[in-house]
């Protein structure tokens, strides 16, 4: 690891200015940062330790019915705060379905809307890479790329974005408050991520010393509670990362679906949210037929960047799967899978389908 | 550039002199206080074999910057037995055989100490092994992990039903 400076400042302007510098980074839990500075992937000259910058860890009820979650909040006390996971049931399963327990205690909401692609190409420094070298080039492209992009990519990057947390926020209009040299801003979750297009080294609607403080969920996104689930398909149970992820909220009105948010993780170098998709089941029954419509036009886009066509058919079913999921009800209690696609379809038990 | 920073490590307060921002909790505790039950696995997060209560919560020590961590209450496995009575979680590992080469130990059990603490799994197996998730055994001593786990859930419920009786 190359050596840094290291600044904790005690006020956001403090920290504004220190990491408007050239080379700077913040660091929150560092769960993300600091395994890339072991790799050298990335090697900022100085850190800004946000962690003791005060304010920033509350999660507090709006009077307009929406929620402002502070950027240092940890993943798990989030997911286990009541109240948020009993309003935005999707958004806790997602964060129950990332990491290990270890790192869902130390990770910020900050820092997971900010993690850097898993691309084993971007992390083997030894690669080529648009995304940490402009200009390299692109090993994946023509290199083990099964698990790569098949929405949203370009010649230039083929990466997907990792996060869980995100998937559930762009189907839900999060938006994330951030501080900078020229003051307060807000930014849509669905905007805040780019596609990388020729300049895949910029990742974010982020200027230099940009600080996300907050994530706000407005107040329709607790509307979709009944039905709401986030599904994962994995290489193996827990601890991994997703193949495709999908999340599905419906709002069911005399067995009429009167508004749905779906969004996809896993695919695309951003969360995917399926504007389109959603379109399709507005007025609609909750049947199969329209789930699969629903799923296609999803994909209607998607072609694959390599070795990954499967992953088209792969994130319909888990599209299907996530919407018959919560069109039959939000489980009463968390799965003990989290996000597992074999857990049975019963609301009161939730429990999984093989035997283990 | 030098950093001063005080921790507590179980139970004692160390005042710790880093001439280095680069050093991990991990390597903190292992090479500066010479408290090497904490492993040092992977090093990148994968493994677990690293984990330690930070303030109550089990993390992993080496995604931790030590001067970050500047006035923490840490517990490591050399914290929990009560000198020569073990933790309850360490006797259970025991009975259990939840380990063979006992490298991952110290992080199997300090990450158990924690699952309880957070009061999520229950007595149910599936949720114990899923809040396990993040430590690797090698030599695959899981189901007695799993069994280690639940035996002191199951003690702690009845310890609960006789003090409410």
């Amino acid at each position: 690891m190359k050596t840094f400076d290291y600044v904790r400042p005690t006020t956001i302007a403090d920290a504004i200015a220190a990491a408007a510098e050239p080379g700077a980074a913040y660091l929150a839990s560092g769960t993300n940062l600091l395994d890339l500075m072991k790799g050298g992937v990335t090697r900022p000259n100085r850190l800004v330790d946000v962690t003791r910058l005060p304010g920033l860890d509350r999660i507090e009820r709006l009077a307009d019915g929406g929620i402002r979650i502070g950027a240092l909040v940890r993943n798990a006390d989030l997911a286990h705060d009541p109240d948020f996971a009993k309003s935005y049931p999707a958004v806790a399963e997602a964060l129950l379905s990332g990491a290990s327990a270890q790192l869902r205690n130390a990770a910020t909401v900050g820092g997971n809307l900010l993690q850097r692609t898993r691309c084993g190409y971007f992390y083997d420094i030894a690669s080529a890479c648009n995304k940490r070298e402009p200009g390299a080039g692109c090993d994946a492209r023509n290199g083990e790329n099964r698990l790569h992009a098949v929405l949203g990519w370009s010649e230039a990057c083929i990466a997907t974005h990792p996060s869980d947390f995100c998937v559930p926020l762009v189907a839900l209009d999060a938006v994330a408050e951030i501080e900078g040299r020229t003051g307060r801003r807000e930014v849509a979750v669905e905007a805040l991520h780019r596609l990388p297009g020729d300049t895949p080294e910029q990742e974010s609607a982020l200027e230099p010393g940009d600080l996300i403080v907050a994530l706000r969920l407005p107040s329709d996104a607790r509307t979709f509670s009944a039905h709401a689930r986030y599904l994962k398909v994995r290489e193996r149970t827990s601890y991994a990362f997703a193949i495709v992820s999908a999340t599905a909220g419906l709002r069911i009105e005399q067995g009429t679906i009167r508004d749905a948010r779906l969004a996809l993780g896993g695919v695309a170098p951003k969360p995917w949210r399926a504007h389109q998709a959603e379109e399709t089941l507005a007025g609609a029954s909750p049947t199969p037929a329209a789930f699969r419509r629903a799923a296609e036009a999803a994909l209607a886009d998607a072609k694959p960047s390599g070795d990954n066509r499967f992953k088209i058919e792969l994130a319909q079913r888990i599209l299907v799967r996530a919407l018959t999921l919560a069109a039959a009800g939000t489980p009463e209690r968390m799965p003990a899978l989290p996000a597992s696609p074999f857990s049975s379809v019963s609301r009161s038990d939730p429990g999984v389908i093989y035997e283990a | 550039m030098n950093f001063s920073i005080s921790l507590t490590v179980n139970g004692v307060r160390r005042d710790v002199e880093l001439e280095d921002p680069r050093v991990t909790l991990l390597d903190l505790l292992r090479e500066r206080l010479h408290l090497t039950g904490t492993k040092k696995g992977c090093d990148r997060g994968q493994c677990g074999a690293c984990t330690v209560l930070v303030d109550g919560r089990r993390i992993n020590s080496c995604l931790a910057l030590a001067v970050s961590h500047d006035g923490a209450d840490i517990l490591t496995i050399e914290g929990v037995a009560r000198g020569d009575q073990l933790h309850p979680v360490q006797a259970a590992f025991i009975a259990h055989d939840g380990f063979q080469c006992g490298f991952c130990t110290p992080g199997q059990i300090m990450s158990a100490i924690g699952l309880i603490g957070e009061g999520q799994a229950g007595d149910d197996p599936e949720r114990v092994r899923e809040g396990m998730s993040g430590n690797l055994c090698r030599c695959g001593a899981y189901s007695g992990i799993t069994d280690a786990v639940l035996d002191v859930q199951q003690g702690l419920v009845e310890a609960d039903r006789r003090r409410s009786a």
